[in-house]
């Protein structure tokens, strides 16, 4: 157990990195879902199988539930010491030096803990260890789950909730990681802030779009009726 | 004007404290908060009882003596000030203000709304000093050093050792504290070559303390009376981490 406060937050930083770096390649494969059912369905699942079946990639995804752990349960250790060392008030304005989001890390990281817990679930734990249907050309179908998936309007919801929570905890996240490692000079720091407002911004939103997209595309002739536009 | 007054007394670290109210009558705007403190406590004395404890020293708002939690804001409700520097014309007439002891783990109450705030002094004794024998002030052009990095180094040196940093942190972090003075003297080629060294032995004193991580919400520098910049805390661990890759 990693006891100087310096090393948890080093810690913190380059697991929570290298876990922004992983998020950048998971949207760029998640963009095909956008394709044509046609062309999407035989890519997605292709792409699917060739990663899981890559070494390389298995060496990374080691890394990466490493990763996602030590990055949990150090945020845990660090808040319970906080929690001690931090003073108590009976009249408590200090809020208003601070955002929101930056004293919430710990709740905006247990929507994101849960949500990863459900999407291992769904799509990890499904295509790894169960007989799922086979696509047309023989590979399991991980295509029409998400896009079964993605039909359930509730299921909609939890995934935007958790990215709009995945957001925020990027939003004050990346910036404080690269503090962490020691950005200081006021030029670099400027860059990198605008740099991490726009990669939170991005990806979250890109992942939040990706669902509502399927779940349009599914239910258009449902919804057009509804507003009577056909 | 006229002020209600909730106030946290305590006898000594061990006791337990609670809250008391006073009400003072016929006061200035002009005064400042520690005046008005000054004549609570010769009504208080008038009438034979204990006055209330406070810090205070120069009441310039240099020395960072005074601090207090003033209606839950360190220094109270304006930013950039020390308690000193506030005045009665900040508050309404009638108004309730609720009067704190800073509160962190590091930092345990002595009396009523004094703290003891030696943990800060470890800190400094463990490293935030240049280890050679400097002599008188040197001829200012010996060591050439150029305007921008003798201001930020300036900056950084402004820290009065408050601790309204720690009161206002929600982890009760001094990384603020510790960042100023570790990278006022990483700034100087006076300190540079100690800079290693240095950053290890005043982190190491900041943990013993027992103060919490900084978890980078910046409410530190809001609070700070001297405006330190929360830049010094990435410097910090910019010193903090080449000291790990390279050895102290």
């Amino acid at each position: 157990m990693i006891k100087l406060t310096l090393l948890r937050k080093l810690l913190m930083a380059l697991t929570g990195l290298f876990l922004c770096l992983f998020l950048v390649i998971h949207l760029l494969g998640n963009l095909q879902l956008f394709l044509p059912k046609e062309i999407a369905q035989e890519q997605f699942n292709a792409y699917s199988q060739a990663l899981s079946g890559n070494l390389f990639i298995k060496v990374v995804a080691i890394g990466l539930y490493v990763s996602i752990l030590a990055h949990a349960i150090y945020a845990v250790v660090i808040t319970i010491y906080n929690r001690k060392s931090g003073g108590k008030y009976a009249v408590d304005e200090r809020k208003v030096a601070s955002p929101w989001y930056s004293r919430s890390m710990g709740l905006l990281g247990t929507v994101i803990f849960v949500f990863i817990v459900i999407h291992f679930q769904n799509f990890w734990y499904y295509y790894k260890f169960t007989d799922m249907p086979l696509d047309p050309w023989g590979r399991k179908d991980l295509y029409s789950a998400v896009v079964n998936l993605f039909g359930n309007v509730w299921y909609v919801v939890i995934y935007v909730v958790s990215m709009v929570a995945m957001g925020y905890h990027l939003l004050h996240g990346v910036a404080s990681a690269l503090r962490t490692l020691g950005v200081y000079h006021q030029k670099y720091v400027r860059v990198v802030n605008v740099a991490g407002v726009v990669y939170s911004v991005v990806i979250s939103a890109g992942f939040a779009i990706i669902p509502i997209y399927v779940y349009l595309v599914q239910h258009q002739e449902r919804l057009l009726t509804l507003l009577q536009l056909k | 004007m006229k002020l209600k007054l909730n106030i946290w007394r305590q006898e000594s670290t061990t006791a337990k404290g609670a809250f008391k109210t006073y009400t003072l009558e016929n006061l200035e705007k002009d005064m400042s908060f520690l005046e008005m403190l000054d004549v609570l406590n010769e009504q208080l004395v008038t009438k034979g009882e204990r006055p209330v404890v406070f810090d205070h020293d120069c009441r310039e708002g240099i020395c960072g003596t005074c601090g207090v939690m003033i209606n839950g804001r360190a220094h109270g409700p304006i930013g950039g000030i020390t308690t000193c520097q506030l005045h009665l014309r900040s508050f309404n007439d009638g108004d309730e203000i609720t009067v704190e002891p800073f509160r962190a783990k590091a930092f345990p109450v002595i009396k009523d709304l004094k703290i003891d705030r030696s943990a800060f002094d470890r800190i400094i004794a463990s490293g935030g000093y240049i280890s050679a024998s400097t002599g008188s002030a040197p001829e200012a052009n010996s060591i050439l050093i150029t305007h921008d990095v003798a201001e930020s180094a300036f900056d950084s040196a402004a820290c009065i050792g408050c601790g309204a940093c720690v009161a206002t942190c929600k982890n009760g972090s001094a990384a603020l504290f510790t960042a100023a003075k570790i990278s006022h003297l990483a700034k100087l080629p006076q300190g540079r070559a100690e800079a290693r060294i240095r950053v290890v032995k005043m982190v190491e004193q900041m943990d013993k303390e027992g103060f919490g991580h900084c978890t980078n919400t910046e409410a530190c520098q809001v609070e700070c009376p001297m405006g330190v910049s929360v830049l010094n805390i990435a410097q910090m661990n910019w010193e903090y981490n080449k000291a790990l890759l390279l050895g102290a």
